[in-house]
């Protein structure tokens, strides 16, 4: 084989490499490709019985009057109609957005103030992050049922009535579990937002006198906007979206009261006799898919719009 | 200026330590009561620890284990969490890989299907999901994982696929010229790699599957399947007829094994939760 003398030989060389390496890349796609009823038809065919046939039917049948499937009756949008006059549709839906408004503040005020205590130079860090963790692991059901053993208890010595008669402490109630539930996670998304703050920063912030307070309004908090946003976003869909802790810790006792948007749809489907209940639920079903949707993309949003300023 | 500052850190630790024992004091709460004898809980002695006389060593695990209820809804929500498991992982993992590799319109579409599926809150799909589950005859607890392959999708091939980006594809590409076919190279070359991402969905699947109740309780045939949810949903409002001593044991056998599960992969559990976050 002759050397190669030609000045510019590297470059047609790398031309043709660049080439040849665009045609293996199709060429391997398209081996690939061929292998799809191994690779991608278990999940999808899975994932049609397990949620878009029932997410287009559900769809349909929010159109419908039904007891069973089968004998779905087209009414138009008379559950539409039935659902957004419906007072304890209503009911619930504020005391969602109360409780999503309480339980976000809360949870995201004490993991930041968590989070930065973790971060700063105390001994058993680790041994903290795990206890804090730890509720995290336990499920809504069981999470219900020992604050609901631990409240009863704890009213019952005070002279109050118990949850199931006790709005007040219904949602307080609520709100400490939820809490004792999430702040761990929340924080352990804060912490990582703090460390991976440029030290630099700090630094430049201490040398020129900052105190402790400029330091973390003006350096921390905007460095961690991004995990902000994620945080309360999160929390805020689990507000939204409460349903075991809910049934678990009041049953939405007394009367409906302490009862959330999820729970509330549960209930007109399933706790109510009548063929037209069954509709009604799903069209609030869709109504209540329709919010969560929502909250979602402004949150899609909040995110994109934070990192083009990044 | 150097004093102030250790009185600030040991004012730090001190309110830190108090809140981390408020924090563990329900799961203690369950603890001690489950090593009490019955008549030793009740509203005004439920915060008091166990004496000598109200000691009542490992009888209340030993009346939970043997009690029919407990033991098979341990056994069915162990098979449930497993199958779902294993199925999500494997099926779930070649379908990212796909997804990445495969530049279609037909995988972004199947990949934003996934993604919006993460959304939709379950009161959604529970009636026609429930319906669908019983005309294909998947309402038991040995089937019940496809339906959770399906509706579980989600979270995990956005998982993967947020990670399988990071792969370069020159390693696969050198397998497939050295011969091997797609599925060996995923398997060889992809798999190795993917293992702490592996690691991360699965605990966050468990964790899920474990403790999920109203799926389950929808789905399963009722009269003869239970999972332990549904079974402690179900003892919560009989206070009389049922014994708070083994109940007590029971809630502390469902959750200990996610705690040494969780003590034994913090760490991945901790990247899956920022990971999950970042790209959420």
């Amino acid at each position: 084989m002759p050397p190669f003398n030609n000045k510019n030989a590297h470059i047609t060389l790398m031309a043709i490499c660049n080439e040849s390496i665009d045609l293996r890349r199709k060429e391997m796609e398209k081996a690939v490709k061929k292998y799809w009823p191994i690779f991608v038809l278990p999940t999808v065919a899975a994932f049609a019985i397990g949620f878009i046939y029932p997410f287009i039917q559900g769809v349909y049948l929010s159109f419908c009057k039904f007891s069973t499937i089968k004998k779905a009756k087209f009414v138009g949008l008379a559950n539409y109609q039935y659902a957004l006059t419906d007072e304890s549709f209503y009911h619930s839906f504020g005391y969602t957005l109360a409780f999503a408004v309480v339980s976000v503040v809360l949870i995201n005020v004490i993991a930041f103030m968590l989070a930065l205590a973790l971060t700063s130079k105390i001994k058993g860090k680790d041994i903290y992050r795990t206890v804090f963790f730890m509720p995290n692991l336990i499920g809504g059901i069981v999470l219900g049922y020992i604050w609901k053993t631990l409240l009863d208890c704890f009213l019952s010595l005070i002279g109050q009535p118990l949850l199931a008669l006790n709005e007040t402490w219904g949602f307080v109630g609520l709100v400490i579990l939820m809490c004792w539930q999430q702040i761990g996670y929340m924080m352990i998304i804060y912490i990582a937002g703090l460390q991976a703050i440029d030290t630099a920063y700090l630094e430049a912030a201490m040398i020129d006198g900052a105190t402790k307070l400029q330091t973390l309004f003006r350096v921390k908090i905007p460095n961690v906007m991004s995990s902000i946003t994620i945080c309360l976003f999160l929390t805020l869909t689990n507000g939204f979206k409460l349903f075991d802790q809910n049934l678990a810790l009041t049953g939405g006792e007394p009367a409906h009261k302490s009862e959330m948007l999820a729970l509330n749809i549960y209930d007109t489907f399933y706790a109510r006799s009548g063929k037209q209940w069954k509709g009604y639920g799903q069209a609030k079903a869709v109504i209540f898919c329709i919010l969560v949707i929502v909250i979602s993309l402004i949150q899609l949003r909040a995110t994109k719009s934070k990192e083009v300023q990044a | 200026m150097e004093e102030k500052q250790t009185v600030g850190k040991i004012i730090l630790s001190v309110v830190i330590g108090i809140i981390s024992i408020l924090w563990i004091y329900p799961v203690f709460m369950i603890l001690i009561n489950a090593l009490k004898v019955e008549r030793a809980i009740s509203t005004t002695s439920i915060f008091k620890l166990p004496t000598k006389e109200t000691f009542n060593g490992i009888q209340n695990f030993v009346t939970a284990l043997t009690s029919q209820g407990f033991a098979q809804a341990f056994g069915y929500s162990l098979i449930i969490t497993l199958s779902s498991l294993v199925l999500i992982l494997l099926c779930c993992s070649m379908c990212a890989w796909y997804i990445t590799r495969v530049n279609s319109i037909l995988s972004k579409v199947v990949y934003y299907l996934f993604v919006f599926s993460m959304v939709v809150p379950f009161q959604m799909l529970m009636f026609t999901l429930s319906s669908t589950a019983d005309r294909l005859d998947l309402d038991n607890p040995y089937k019940i994982c496809i339906i959770y392959l399906g509706f579980g999708a989600g979270l995990a091939v956005f998982m993967f696929t947020g990670f399988m980006k990071t792969i370069p594809v020159e390693l696969e590409e050198a397998a497939m010229i050295d011969g091997c076919n797609p599925i060996r190279t995923f398997f060889n070359i992809d798999l190795p790699v993917l293992k702490p991402t592996l690691i991360s969905v699965a605990i966050l699947e468990a964790m899920w599957l474990w403790n999920d109740y109203l799926l389950p309780y929808l789905v399963l045939d009722r009269k003869k399947y239970t999972t332990i949810p549904i079974l402690i949903q179900y003892f919560k409002g009989s206070y009389g007829s049922v014994q708070m001593g083994p109940m007590m044991a029971c809630i502390l056998m469902t959750i200990l094994p996610v705690i040494i599960l969780y003590l034994a992969a913090q760490k991945y559990i901790i990247e899956g939760v920022v990971a999950g976050a970042v790209k959420g």
